[in-house]
């Protein structure tokens, strides 16, 4: 089984804990030991954003990650070596590995090149916040057949029929933006998640998890129940811009989002 | 043209976060029942006669004409409300913001004629408005954000990435999407998510219709080169339009800032590759690992890494032809304009005249018959020229 379905099948004893961080943030060599301590400290998958110019789903925290990231020299092959040299690591053998990034640098690197090269450096899944599915037929053709799982987004006015459009097209589970807004953005815990999270459980035949703005563990321990599993970016980043030592800050913050995973309990 | 499921050859798409897919949707079939309803159209007329100025005059431009030895005309834009354009289509998109019952309008801005133009509209039917623009550009255009915050718009100073156009669009678009339910983002050009292309070409469309009668009433043969300056381009699609496979050659001329060869200009089409840049798939000045180059012109209008889909579809079919013009041939053709016509041009139009100059050098026959869009007019600019030819020297 991959790495992704093996992962996902154990979503029925707690949400799914999936820390992002920004590929190159805040220096080129700080993503590597971060990322494999991180699934060390129980991750279950982890996100590794590809910096770009124009982030326009970001808000301030990815925004300047990604600039920072760029000024350090991170590249779209940059990223690929970093997940090649995250492989390395025999802690990381199953934990699935996701790129997260826009459309324009997968372009200019060519489509099916890059998807060879993510396939090969053990990339698990794509996530294109600008390439809704009417736009990623290309792509698709070309992840299906080496196994690179697509991940769609589900936004809060997304409708019925559009849910059950995004939840065939994605590979092994779909996205959904907690809020009407950007990465980081406030008010991802409230009650009109909640009910999103539920409508979309209405629809949808493959799992989701939820992520846009979900900032602790009080968050996780909210939205758990309602998703597969929860993603959590802007928090992690802010914490590692201002940490003395990134590693232990890392684990330490993965150790609560995955405490308050499990207190969640078992759903099935 | 290309126009079916938002495609321009392989141009164009809705390359945008899920959350604007159904504001897209909600927009396009707003603009699709607009578009045949007669009583929209009428207050769209009604509006651009009265409120903005239409039709602009055609002007046999004689000592233009005289110094290049080829028949000149210019399609005055600049006297538009405002002084550019770009009131046809904030128009438009208001009206629609309005049918679409949103109250909230939002847009873009680089040199802030944009801005001022969707302020205005705004302003006239009491909604609320909020304009983005570039920390840079503020300080460049300080003229334009009073006139906006005079009409009451609040300008969104934006000091993500380069600071400017590009920046202050990624801007608008995170509000938009975070205010989807209430807002109404009007974009500055032709580019953008479908149906934002076509739907702003519609709105500029009568510049190059109304041409038609006017140039028929002065020549009894069609003109042979249309020239207008490009920055996304919504003038010079207005314009060329209704002449595209029709006779005259389509001329659209971009910014080459400090020069082509150099890394600072604006000059998309001549020197851009295939990306998508906000929401579109286009030409963009991007770097070998796809990260999207800072444009460079001396005219902030111009000064945009990207360019309309349509542009790039007309450009690969040969149906338009793009050159550029540098900052230094822009702000002589400037002062030329001035002294041989007593028309001030925006830096922007400036460069359309400046082409025609550099074609008279290289031999533009008697019967030729030019007309240059001037899409907008130089007050804004006369303190920015003024600085530069003190640097420079110039008269
Ligand atoms: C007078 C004038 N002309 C041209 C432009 C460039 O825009 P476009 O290429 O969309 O016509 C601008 C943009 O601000 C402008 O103000």
């Amino acid at each position: 089984m991959d790495r992704i379905q093996a992962v996902l099948a154990r979503r029925a004893e707690r949400p799914l804990v999936i820390p992002f961080v920004t590929a190159g943030f805040p220096e080129p060599g700080a993503t590597v030991p971060v990322v494999c301590a991180m699934g060390a400290a129980g991750a279950d998958m982890i996100e590794i954003g590809i910096p770009f110019s124009d982030p326009l789903a970001d808000g301030p925290t990815i925004q300047a990650a990604s600039e920072t990231a760029l000024a350090g020299g991170m590249t779209l092959r940059g990223v690929l070596t970093v997940v090649r040299e995250v492989r390395l690591s025999p802690e990381m053998d199953d934990v699935p590995l996701l790129l997260m990034g826009y459309c324009n640098p997968l372009l200019r690197y060519g489509l099916a090149e890059f998807v060879r090269d993510a396939a090969d450096a053990g990339v698990d899944g794509l996530i294109v916040p600008d390439l809704p599915p009417e736009e990623a037929q290309e792509l698709s053709a070309l992840c299906q057949p080496v196994g690179l799982s697509l991940v769609f987004l589900i936004a809060p006015n997304t409708s019925r029929e559009r849910i059950g459009t995004i939840d065939s097209c994605s590979t092994d589970f779909s996205y959904c933006v907690s809020i009407t807004g950007v990465t980081g953005a406030s008010g991802a815990g409230g009650d009109s998640t909640v009910e999103f999270l539920q409508r979309v459980g209405e629809v949808a035949s493959k799992p989701f998890v939820v992520g846009f703005g979900i900032k602790n563990a009080s968050d996780v321990k909210r939205l758990g129940p309602h998703a597969a599993g929860v993603v959590v970016g802007s928090a992690l980043i802010d914490r590692l811009a201002v940490a003395a030592d990134r590693v232990s800050v890392a684990v330490e913050f993965v150790g609560e989002l995955v405490a308050a995973a499990r207190s969640c309990g078992r759903r099935d | 043209m290309g126009d079916r499921d938002g495609y321009f050859g392989e141009f164009g798409g809705r390359y945008v976060p899920e959350t604007l897919i159904p504001a897209l949707n909600e927009l396009e079939q707003a603009y699709r029942s607009a578009k045949s309803d007669e009583a929209f159209l009428l207050r769209l007329e009604d509006l651009l006669r009265d409120y903005a100025g239409r039709p602009t005059p055609l002007y046999f431009a004689e000592r233009f004409s005289e110094e290049v030895g080829a028949a000149v005309w210019l399609k005055r834009e600049d006297l538009l409300h405002t002084g550019a354009h770009k009131i046809n289509n904030t128009i438009g998109q208001v009206l629609l913001a309005l049918r679409m019952g949103k109250r909230r309008i939002i847009a873009e801005t680089g040199a802030g004629q944009h801005g001022v133009a969707t302020a205005t509209v705004a302003a006239r039917f009491g909604l609320e408005c909020v304009v983005y623009m570039g920390e840079e550009d503020i300080e460049r255009q300080a003229l334009n954000v009073f006139r906006m915050q005079m009409l009451g718009a609040d300008v969104v100073p934006v000091s993500s990435g380069s600071k400017t156009l590009k920046d202050a669009t990624n801007e608008a678009i995170r509000d938009w999407v975070t205010n989807v339910a209430t807002t109404f983002y009007v974009i500055g050009s032709v580019v953008g998510p479908d149906p934002y292309p076509r739907m702003v070409r519609d709105f500029h469309r009568v510049i190059g219709r109304e041409l038609r009668g006017q140039h028929m009433e002065v020549s009894a043969k069609p003109p042979t080169h249309l020239v207008a300056c490009v920055g996304g381009g919504s003038n010079a699609i207005g314009f060329f339009y209704d002449w595209i496979d029709v006779g005259p050659r389509l001329i659209g001329v971009e910014a080459a800032g400090e020069g082509v060869q150099t890394d600072r200009h604006a000059a998309t089409l001549t020197k851009g590759s295939p990306g998508v840049l906000h929401g579109a798939r286009s030409l963009l000045l991007q770097d070998a690992d796809g990260q999207v180059q800072l444009a460079h012109s001396v005219s902030a209008g111009l000064d945009y890494p990207g360019v309309g889909p349509e542009h790039a579809w007309l450009n690969a079919q040969d149906k338009a032809e793009y050159v550029s013009v540098t900052d230094a041939e822009a702000v002589e053709a400037f002062h030329w304009l001035a002294r041989v016509e007593g028309i001030i041009p925006a830096l922007e139009s400036a460069h359309a005249v400046a082409h025609v100059r550099n074609m008279a050098a290289t031999g533009l026959s008697a019967d030729d018959r030019l007309v240059i869009c001037l899409s907008g007019r130089g007050d804004k600019d006369v303190a920015a020229v003024a600085a530069r030819s003190g640097a420079t020297g110039h008269g």
